[in-house]
């Protein structure tokens, strides 16, 4: 077989970091080639790089033997046929699938657009891809999965010759997964090339032909999947050091702080939701639970319906032993002692054009009235400054946007709006997503505190590496299900992760 | 801990001056230009007459400085003004002009009835999900209607004097609106700075998912910004008519535009979480004194309605302009 395309040599450097040295990726013709590797390792970046999103500092990448310009745009990428669907689809919700199909490039009469053969060439490819979905049908009304199909009819209409796929099944059900794999085999069959972004590695051995995988931002090893064992492929993606990051605690056994039994959730339509399905779950004061799984495994709901951000159809609550409802705001989850560091933080979490003052001092101004009536500007400084110096933030004034901070210190400042309200249970939902090298040490180190002071902490990471540093025991989620649990001291990188990628047969 | 870098100091830079104080400085060289032209602008007279012309105006414009605030917007306080102006009046006429001091039961009347209309209009904003300015446009419409309804489109005449003092009477050579403006705005302007309840409506403004997860209650801080900017339509209500001596169908009839404009030249975002009373304080007297000056100048009152629109624009524009170089 030929190959379809060939990346040599790629390099590309951020400042501080190497995301890419020297990558190598071959695709044949008529393959679904799975690329591997765990977060960081770099295959976003490279993903990136061949859909012209970001150009390689150095290397080629050649499609179909001739050489493609690194400066191309993803428009021109998807002109010349490599077309990829992201994680975050670039669907226009309101207008119809067929005019998503074709937005830029309807058919055109007289100057007008031409619905009728734009409806029957967006049937065409649908009933080519076998889906039964409605041309004329706003984007809004279709499922997660079906959205994808969606996205995947319309990288055939530019005749695509390589599709990239990132995690496509990261939010689908489990019949739409078998959709999307039908859909993909029928694809392959018809001669186009699919690198296929995946954790999940039973999708691999059930689907892939051929296989890269990276580490660190090097190539690594690649091969045919038929030639290796699950096992193998796991070595091959994890191997890096974890003892030189822990630091074990010693934690004297302590009392039960948080107990939940049966918690389920239905969240219906609602986009990027997984289902939850009997989660129990105990915490201790002063220990750090992390919670490990794959995008889409339930553990950001979870999170939310424990903080009352979102509702559950089931489940019962104990705090320190006491039975009470599950919260059903985050105001009366934050009156019972649980509180939330959510997950994105400029979204979620930062009030961003306001004052550092105005978003760590917010849910605690309580504790800065006089005459519990009017907030002294003297105590808020006060309330500040403690908190500057206990978390180490950098900053000039207490007066300065949170915006003007970088990321590590915005999360400081969050982590200080949590840390004051006391809590008892203390959620952390990525808490170091986007922070450089030196700030994550940080705040693993803040963790460890606030845990030692008595804080039960429930961290919820993508970084398995960070997870077995700070965690005392570690919770891992598969599909909307609390699959296993292990402890922190003697889990290592590949029993966690087959866990999360296979669950707990495995 | 080591300190970490990036941390930004803040810039007192040209555009930085421009962004803080730039409304003020057009206010005070329009004053001087004014003054210039015509040496009777700066008389105690028409400065008493310029602001007891921006007072009722500015009133309602304290309370709608909450709701911009908020991420809202409400397009019915004129309407709202109007009904419970007539609402008042018609009170006091229905007794037969036998309440005594008739004064007291209409001011209770018009802010009562201007916190029922904030309330409906906070209700159906959070509980039908209607955003704010479909459900203020509605009101708009309706409470003018209703205005029209209660008279039969007619004014009502004949207040007393006591009712009448709350418009044209003066406390220490200060007219009585000026007066009571001058504490709505204090009260607001403490509230918005000083209070729990200020900081939250910033927060609800800013980033209403990061509020709610703060654990604000951001339904009942949503509505309550329409109930201050209800009731205090009210209470503008109950001054124009005092001001009048007559409760008008058509008071009120485009306060909404000169309301928010004033919130908007004074430096509030119509997205929410920035302004704040004391620009909304400069933009109301800006506004108010463009179009004494431009009166007094002579100017035809056509052009005067184009140079204020151009002015809330400029406003902005320059606004918008010293964010990006600042």
């Amino acid at each position: 077989m030929s190959a379809m395309l060939e990346a040599r040599g790629i390099a590309k450097a951020f400042p501080g970091v190497r995301a890419l040295d020297g990558v190598n990726l071959q695709v044949d013709r008529g393959e679904v080639h799975a690329l591997l590797g765990e977060n960081g390792a770099g295959k976003s970046t490279l993903l990136k790089i061949l859909s012209g999103a970001q150009q390689p500092d150095a290397g080629e990448i050649l499609l179909n033997g001739g050489s493609l310009d690194v400066a191309q745009t993803p428009l021109e990428r998807q002109q010349a046929g490599i077309v990829t669907i992201y994680q975050e689809f670039n669907l226009l919700p309101d207008i119809s699938v067929a005019e998503n199909m074709y937005v830029g490039r309807e058919p055109v009469r007289y100057g007008l657009i031409d619905w009728s053969t734009l409806h029957r060439q967006a049937a065409g490819i649908l009933s080519i891809l076998g889906l039964q979905i409605d041309p004329r049908a706003a984007v809004r009304t279709l499922t997660v999965g079906e959205q994808q199909m969606v996205e995947i009819a319309r990288a055939m209409t530019f005749e695509a010759r390589l599709i990239i796929m990132d995690e496509p099944t990261a939010a689908l059900s489990s019949r739409e997964v078998d959709t999307l794999h039908r859909i993909v085999r029928e694809l392959r069959g018809r001669g186009v090339s699919i690198i296929y972004v995946t954790h999940r590695l039973n999708e691999v051995s059930t689907l892939c032909d051929r296989f890269t995988v990276l580490r660190d931002g090097r190539y690594i090893a690649d091969g045919r999947v038929c030639e290796h064992s699950t096992d193998d492929l796991i070595r091959l993606m994890v191997g890096r050091n974890v003892d030189l990051l822990r630091h074990r605690r010693h934690r004297p056994p302590s009392d039960e702080a948080l107990r939940v039994e049966g918690v389920s959730s239905d969240p219906g339509k609602r986009a990027r939701t997984t289902s939850l399905k009997d989660i129990c779950m105990r915490v201790q004061s002063g220990e750090i639970l992390g919670l490990a799984g794959l995008m889409g495994a339930g553990r950001t709901d979870f999170a939310r319906i424990l903080f009352g951000a979102d509702s559950c159809t089931a489940g019962t609550l104990w705090l320190s032993r006491d039975r009470i409802h599950m919260p059903r705001s985050p105001a009366e989850a934050i009156h019972h002692g649980i509180t939330l560091l959510p997950e994105h933080r400029k979204r979620d979490g930062c009030f961003l054009d306001q004052s550092i003052r105005q978003n760590m001092t917010l849910p605690s101004l309580k504790q800065l009235t006089r005459w519990k009536l009017f907030v002294s500007d003297r105590r808020a400084v006060q309330f500040v400054e403690k908190y500057r110096r206990a978390l180490g933030i950098a900053m000039s004034s207490d007066l300065t946007p949170i915006g003007h901070l970088s990321g590590g210190n915005q999360q400081k400042v969050l982590l200080a709006r949590c840390l004051a309200l006391a809590p008892k249970v203390l959620i952390l939902d990525e808490p170091t997503r986007g922070i450089d090298v030196g700030a994550k040490a940080e705040v693993h180190e803040l963790i460890r505190q606030t845990a030692d002071s008595g804080v039960a902490l429930i961290v919820i990471s993508s970084e398995l590496l960070e997870l077995l540093a700070i965690s005392d025991r570690i919770g891992v989620f598969r599909e909307g299900q609390l699959v296993a649990e292990v402890d922190g001291e003697t889990a290592t990188e590949q029993r966690v992760m087959s866990l999360m990628a296979m669950g707990a047969a495995a | 801990m080591e300190a970490l870098t990036n941390a930004v100091k803040p810039r007192r830079s040209a555009s930085a001056l421009v962004q803080r104080y730039g409304t003020g400085l057009v206010l005070l060289l329009l004053a001087i230009v004014f003054t210039s032209q015509n040496s009777r602008f700066l008389s105690f007279r028409n400065l008493g007459y310029i602001l007891t012309d921006v007072s009722i105006c500015g009133i309602v414009a304290v309370g709608m400085t909450f709701v911009i605030i908020s991420a809202g917007v409400d397009l019915a306080v004129g309407s709202a003004l109007g009904f419970a102006a007539m609402g008042a009046a018609w009170v006091i006429k229905l007794s037969g002009f036998n309440l005594h001091p008739a004064w007291f039961f209409a001011l209770v009347t018009a802010v009562g009835l201007g916190a029922m209309a904030g309330y409906a209009h906070g209700k159906i904003t959070t509980v039908l999900k209607v955003p704010p300015f479909i459900t203020t446009l509605g009101g708009l419409s309706a409470w003018r209607g209703a205005t029209l309804l209660i008279n039969h489109g007619g004014p009502i005449h004949d207040l007393d004097t006591g009712y009448r003092w709350w418009g044209n009477g003066s406390v220490l050579g200060i007219p009585v609106p000026v007066m009571i403006f001058s504490i709505v705005a204090s009260v607001g302007w403490v509230i918005q700075r000083y209070t729990r309840y200020g900081r939250h409506i910033y927060a609800v403004g800013g980033n209403v998912e990061a509020a709610r997860l703060s654990g604000l209650n951001v339904k009942a801080l949503t509505s309550s910004v329409y109930v201050i900017v209800g009731t205090l339509a009210g209470l503008a209500g109950f001054l124009l008519s005092a001001r009048l001596g007559s409760a008008e169908a058509t008071a009120g009839t485009g306060y909404e535009l000169r309301v928010i404009a004033s919130v908007v030249i004074g430096g509030a975002s119509l997205s929410g979480g920035t302004g704040g009373v004391g620009g909304t304080i400069v933009g109301a007297l800006l506004i108010g004194v463009l179009s004494n000056g431009l009166v007094m100048m002579g100017v035809n009152s056509y052009y005067q309605e184009i140079v204020i629109g151009l002015i809330i624009v400029l406003a902005v524009a320059l606004d918008s302009f010293a964010k990006r170089r600042g």
